[in-house]
């Protein structure tokens, strides 16, 4: 071998591994930014998963609760008036506390207070009479600061926690009155002004149920389409036509199709506002041209084999299309239709456009309920002045990724089984 | 006796003619064997006998074709009742991807030919004892058909085109893709068949249209050229191209 000979090979040789090294640090350096956003989040977000309660006593005097009754019914306990009882149950932790000055300890507690006061009480009538100790949900400033989000060091008046209250905060931590437990309530309730009571029960069913209702129109209409187009239509100028307007279509703004959903759901067929329905109908014009993309390239990469086997065997198109074609394609149809849902379960801009943006502090049972969802739960929360809603918008983010990590884990679930059918 | 009578069948795919005034009698039960180059149409005219040629949109197919009197190349012909009664057989193998068992039994279930379940059982079984497949499988009807080696997928075939009873059946080079042990199978099951089927099988093999076929006609560029008893076409042939042709000058 001569010299040239050699060094051509070596450099071949070293090309390929330059080319090499090209992809590992390609590879790497995908691989950091999803590991920076992950760490960023959960390091943000993890802490919404945890709830700060104060721990007081509370006493269920009858006097105060203004029950006359010797054996009070449910409905004299329910009626009573826990004001006093629930304000006398904050401003014990500091009996020393002059009158004028007691907002201070009750703003270190949520303001639905009194309700977990009662809430105790309904639950437990024998408490009647008794000093039972209690837990309150803390503020979510309170929260913060015990989480260490909030820093203390910063002059009084800037500070929303002022020392009295963090004086407070210091006596009941050491005593162990200040509890952290797992956040259910983050799952169970729907949206609040006040950082500590917000949850996403109300945005996720509301993503639920506009995912529902999208699957629900886009899926049959794109199959049927995509199966009209790739099987039975002629293949002429109008086809043509209609399909150049279809991939058109999936590069259409989806801020085009919020409009189109409040000039024509809205406006014109008066369905109601802020509700999923209309949601899940103008997500569905946006997943159709990608379900509709990936169904008929999914008929198209069917081997035609298949077809003129059934169909020499006397098959007609449509049972063709029916007991071979489509079962076929189904897997790809439905990984398409997944990726087709994933983008609409991240859709934001065409939901606000058709008001699903609006505060909605109950839970929807119906998807004509108004409803937020979770995309658009984390754009309201991320525009809120309050520190608690920080980790919020951390946390409700985590949920959205493990709703579409969810989703696509059921997508190859489904896709393995038929496939592990039909081949 | 004629079974298929074709007279000047002339095809064009698009404003290309593939076929010119090809005439041809197709005997029953009987194999004919159509040879030629690539590209000769035999293909093509295999396909005007189920009219799959429809699959292709710029075909067109003038001519008429004669099926026991039943003219083929009619527009108000049912393609389905025919394809019911002239079954085909691919180059490549095309099992479905379902069981060995369904897919026996789709023809007959599409056709509505088994009553019960028995009855289907006897059909699929029947097939694929005629196919001589059945020994091979009859332990594993329920495993998929594409798992099956390439021979025994075109004998599977085979079983899934007789399981409707068919007339006739088409085969386009049935043995290309198979090595020769298995070419030799199909061919004895080719032998078999003919005495209760016309069979028309077009291959590249001349000595496969040799051994199997009693009537050879061969194609040169879209033309008919010689059509005769297959002893004459291969010992005597009337037309230099086919004397040329079988011995290999050129093709």
């Amino acid at each position: 071998m001569n010299s040239f000979k050699k060094n051509l090979l070596k450099k071949r040789y070293n090309a390929e591994r330059r080319f090499q090294w090209y992809g590992k640090i390609a590879i790497g350096l995908a691989l950091s930014f999803l590991a920076v956003f992950m760490f960023q989040i959960f390091s943000k977000g993890y802490s919404a998963f945890q709830k700060t309660w104060i721990v007081t006593e509370v006493h269920y005097d009858k006097e105060l609760l203004l029950i006359d009754a010797e054996s009070p019914s449910k409905d004299d306990l329910e009626n009573a008036d826990y004001y006093d009882v629930a304000y006398k149950a904050m401003t014990s932790l500091d009996p020393g506390l002059p009158e004028e000055e007691d907002r201070q300890l009750i703003q270190m507690v949520s303001y639905k207070y009194e309700a977990e006061v009662k809430d105790l009480l309904l639950k437990n009538p024998d408490y009647l009479g008794k000093i039972v100790s209690i837990k309150l949900t803390a503020s979510d400033d309170v929260d913060q600061v015990h989480k260490g989000n909030y820093p203390r060091d910063i002059p009084e008046e800037n500070r929303r926690v002022n020392d009295y209250q963090l004086q407070i905060y210091d006596m009941l931590n050491e005593r162990g009155d200040i509890l952290s437990e797992f956040n259910i309530s983050f799952f169970t309730s729907p949206d609040s002004r006040e950082a500590e009571l917000a949850g996403i029960a109300s945005s996720f069913m509301g993503t639920v149920f506009s995912i529902l209702v999208c699957l629900a129109f886009s899926f049959p209409v794109a199959v049927l389409a995509a199966i009209y187009l790739e099987e039975f239509a002629p293949k002429n100028k109008f086809t043509d036509f209609i399909e150049v307007n279809i991939n058109n279509l999936a590069a259409v703004p989806s801020i085009v199709f919020g409009l189109l959903g409040l000039g024509v759901l809205l406006a014109v067929f008066n369905l109601p506002r802020s509700t999923p329905l209309v949601g899940g109908i103008t997500l569905s014009l946006m997943t159709l041209p990608t379900i509709i993309i990936a169904a008929r390239a999914s008929l198209k990469a069917v081997p035609p084999s298949i077809r003129e086997a059934a169909l020499a065997m006397g098959a007609s198109n449509m049972q063709t299309t029916m007991h071979h074609t489509v079962p076929l394609s189904m897997p790809g149809t439905l990984s398409g239709t997944i990726i087709g849902l994933a983008q609409a379960l991240g859709e934001t801009a065409p939901l606000i456009l058709i008001g699903m943006v609006a505060f909605v502090n109950t839970i929807p049972g119906t998807p004509v309920d108004p409803a937020a969802s979770l995309p658009v739960q984390i754009y309201i929360w991320s525009e809120s002045a309050e520190r608690g809603f920080v980790e919020k918008v951390s946390a409700c983010i985590m949920v959205l990724l493990a709703f579409l990590i969810l989703m696509n884990l059921a997508a190859q679930i489904v896709r393995h089984k038929f496939e592990k059918k039909w081949s | 006796m004629s079974k298929i009578k074709a007279e000047n069948v002339n095809v064009y795919y698009g404003s290309k003619q593939a076929l010119f005034d090809v005439s041809i009698d197709i005997a029953e039960k009987e194999v004919t064997a159509l040879i030629g180059p690539s590209g000769c149409g035999k293909s093509t005219f295999l396909r005007c006998l189920n009219r799959m040629n429809d699959v292709i949109e710029i075909c067109r197919v003038e001519g008429s074709i004669k099926m026991d009197n039943l003219e083929l190349n009619s527009r108000k012909l049912d393609v389905v009742r025919l394809r019911e009664n002239v079954g085909m057989v691919f180059q490549k193998p095309n099992p479905f991807p379902k069981t060995i068992y369904e897919n026996v039994a789709y023809g007959p279930t599409i056709h509505g030919i088994a009553q019960s379940k028995e009855e289907m059982d006897q059909i699929v079984e029947t097939s694929l004892k005629k196919a001589a497949l059945w020994n091979e499988v009859k332990d594993r009807l329920d495993e998929i058909g594409t798992g099956l080696s390439g021979g025994q997928q075109q004998r599977l075939c085979i079983a899934r085109a007789i399981s409707v009873s068919p007339e006739v059946i088409l085969m386009d080079e049935p043995c290309s893709a198979l090595d020769p042990i298995a070419t030799a199978q199909i061919e004895e099951l080719i032998d078999d068949l003919k005495k209760e089927v016309t069979i028309v099988i077009v291959t590249h093999s001349m000595s496969q249209a040799a051994r199997v076929s009693q009537k050879t006609g061969f194609f040169h560029l879209g033309k008919l050229i010689e059509f005769g008893s297959t002893d004459k076409i291969f010992k005597n042939p009337d037309n230099q191209q086919t004397q040329d042709y079988i011995t290999g000058r050129f093709g």
